[in-house]
C-alpha cells in the first residue's frame, strides 16, 4: 500500500500547471485535495509519472458572484463551500449535498474540481452540477473551453477533460430573484459519508399561482454517470403542480424512473433495489423542493 | 522520482529534511521523525487513524504528501500532551471514561475531538458524533468516546 514512484512539481499559476500537464504527455496527474488521487496512488490504481500540485495557485481558489452566475474555482475546499453564505443563499442544493460528501477531515482537503474531475457516478457534486446546469471550464496550455455538465461526464470516472487539460472552475447559472424556487436532496448510503447507493436532486420553479414552470431532476448511482430524468421533468412541467397534484406526480414518477434507469448490481446493492430506492428518493427530493418553493411564494 | 527539501513544524518544533516525492506525511512523521503516535490504518483515507492537524485543520496524513507539509504547522497526537509530557485534559478524559480498548483509533479520535473543542467549548452529542464521523473504531461502539469528549469539554469549561 505504498505508491509507485513519481516526480512532483508545485505549479504556481494556471499557465504553469497546464504547461506541466502538456509536458507530461498524458502521464501527469493533477493533485488537488488528494482525497481520491492519494488513495488511488496508494492502491497503485493510478501510476502517473508526475504529480502537478495545484494547491499553491491562488487563482484556483474562491467563490465569485456576478450578474449571471456563481463561479467556483476548482481548488476551493468542500468545507469552504459548506461555510459559504453565497453557496447557502444561491446554491442551497449544493449546500445540502455537501453534508453527504465524506467527513469533515476529507472535506477540509477535498475540492469541488477534484470531485467533478474524478466523476464517480455515485458522488454528490457531479450530480448537483448536472441538476443545476453548471458549466465546467477547462484550460489547456494554448486554449480553454467551457463544457455544459450534460456533456462533461462520459462514464464511470471518465470525463471529456483531456489528460493535458486542467479543470479550472465551475459556473452555476443564477436563478432570477423573482422566481419561486425550491430544492431537495436525498441520498441512501451504507454509512453516512460513504458514496451513495443512490442519490436524488431536485430543483423546482413555481409561478405565482403555484404551477410548476421548470423542473430539474437528477439521479446518481443509477448509471455510469449522473443522469437527468428528463421525461419526469417534462411531465412535472406540463401537468403543473397544485396542492392536489403532487400525488399524481409521484404516480407518474415511479414507472417513468423504473423504465429508463440502468443501474448495476454489485456487492452493495442489486440493480432492482437501486431502481426502487431511486424512485423513492426522487419523490422525496421533489416533495421537499415543491414544499420549499411554495413557502417562497410571497 | 524527485526528492525535495522541506522545512516543517511539528508540535511547535521545526525540522528540516529531504524527502522523496512519494512519501506520505504519515510515513514521514512515523519513520523520519519517530512520532509513532499517529497510526497507520487503511492508508487510503477511510479509517481516520492517521488524522493530524494541518495548519490547525484536521486532515488525514495518509492522503497528504510529506512535501505538501513544507512550511506548514503540523500537530500530532503527541502535541496534545501537557508541556511535561503528561496526558492533556482530553487524553486524561479518554482514560477516565474508558474510551478505548485496543487503542488503534485513539490518536485519530483525539485529533478530531481536539479540533472540535477548539471551535466549540460545549458540543452536543450530535456535534461530537459529526466530528468523529470520519474515525472508525471497531471496539468501543463509540459511546464511551462521546462521553469522554463531553467529560473533557466539562473539565475544560470548569478550568476557565
Amino acid at each position: 500500500m505504498k505508491s509507485a514512484p513519481f516526480d512532483y512539481v508545485l505549479a504556481k499559476s494556471i499557465y504553469e500547471a497546464t504547461r506541466y500537464l502538456a509536458e507530461g504527455e498524458g502521464e501527469a496527474a493533477v493533485l488537488a485535495g488528494g482525497q481520491t488521487l492519494m488513495p488511488m496512488l496508494s492502491m497503485r490504481m493510478a501510476r502517473p509519472s508526475v504529480l502537478v500540485d495545484i494547491n499553491g495557485i491562488t487563482d484556483l481558489s474562491g467563490i465569485e458572484e456576478n450578474n449571471t452566475a456563481i463561479e467556483i474555482k476548482a481548488c476551493t475546499r468542500q468545507t469552504e463551500l459548506l461555510n459559504s453564505p453565497i453557496v447557502k443563499y444561491h446554491l442551497p442544493l449544493l449546500a445540502q449535498a455537501l453534508t453527504f460528501v465524506g467527513h469533515s477531515q476529507t472535506r477540509n482537503r477535498g475540492t469541488i474540481g477534484g470531485s467533478l474531475a474524478h466523476a464517480d457516478p455515485a458522488s454528490e457534486i457531479p450530480l448537483v452540477a448536472l441538476a443545476l446546469d453548471a458549466e465546467i471550464c477547462l484550460s489547456h496550455v494554448e486554449s480553454s473551453r467551457q463544457i455544459p455538465a450534460t456533456e462533461f461526464f462520459l462514464g464511470p470516472m471518465m470525463t471529456v477533460c483531456e489528460p493535458t487539460e486542467l479543470l479550472v472552475s465551475v459556473h452555476f447559472p443564477l436563478t432570477k430573484k423573482e422566481s419561486r424556487v425550491g430544492t431537495g436532496f436525498h441520498e441512501m448510503s451504507e454509512r453516512h459519508g460513504d458514496f451513495a447507493l443512490v442519490a436524488a436532486a431536485a430543483k423546482i420553479e413555481l409561478d405565482n399561482k403555484g404551477s410548476c414552470i421548470d423542473a430539474a431532476i437528477a439521479l446518481g448511482g443509477v448509471d455510469g454517470t449522473p443522469v437527468r430524468v428528463t421525461a419526469l421533468e417534462k411531465k412535472l412541467r406540463s401537468n403543473g403542480i397544485s396542492d392536489n397534484t403532487l400525488e399524481s406526480a409521484m404516480e407518474l414518477a415511479i414507472p417513468e424512473i423504473l423504465e429508463d434507469l440502468n443501474p448495476v448490481s454489485d456487492q452493495h446493492a442489486t440493480a432492482d433495489y437501486r431502481k426502487r430506492i431511486a424512485a423513492i428518493l426522487a419523490l422525496r427530493a421533489i416533495n421537499d423542493a415543491i414544499t420549499e418553493a411554495k413557502g417562497n411564494i410571497a | 522520482m524527485s526528492s525535495h527539501n522541506i522545512r516543517i513544524s511539528v508540535n511547535e518544533k521545526t525540522y528540516r529534511s529531504t524527502v522523496d516525492s512519494r512519501i506520505t506525511l504519515l510515513d514521514f512523521l512515523r519513520n523520519d521523525l519517530s512520532l509513532t503516535g499517529t497510526h497507520v490504518g487503511c492508508e487510503h483515507g477511510v479509517c481516520g487513524a492517521c488524522s493530524i492537524l494541518y495548519d490547525g485543520t484536521p486532515v488525514r496524513s495518509c492522503s497528504l504528501l510529506a512535501i505538501q507539509a513544507d512550511k506548514r504547522q503540523i500537530t500530532t497526537v503527541e502535541g496534545l500532551c501537557n508541556a511535561d509530557g503528561s496526558p492533556g485534559v482530553l487524553q486524561k478524559a479518554f482514560c477516565d471514561a474508558h474510551a478505548m480498548q485496543c487503542g488503534y483509533c485513539t490518536p485519530g479520535m483525539l485529533i478530531s475531538a481536539h479540533a472540535l473543542l477548539e471551535q466549540n467549548s460545549n458540543p452536543s452529542a450530535d456535534e461530537i458524533k459529526e466530528s468523529i464521523g470520519g474515525n472508525l473504531c471497531r471496539c468501543t461502539g463509540y459511546i464511551q468516546i462521546i462521553e469522554a469528549v463531553q467529560l473533557a469539554s466539562q473539565r475544560l469549561r470548569n478550568s476557565r
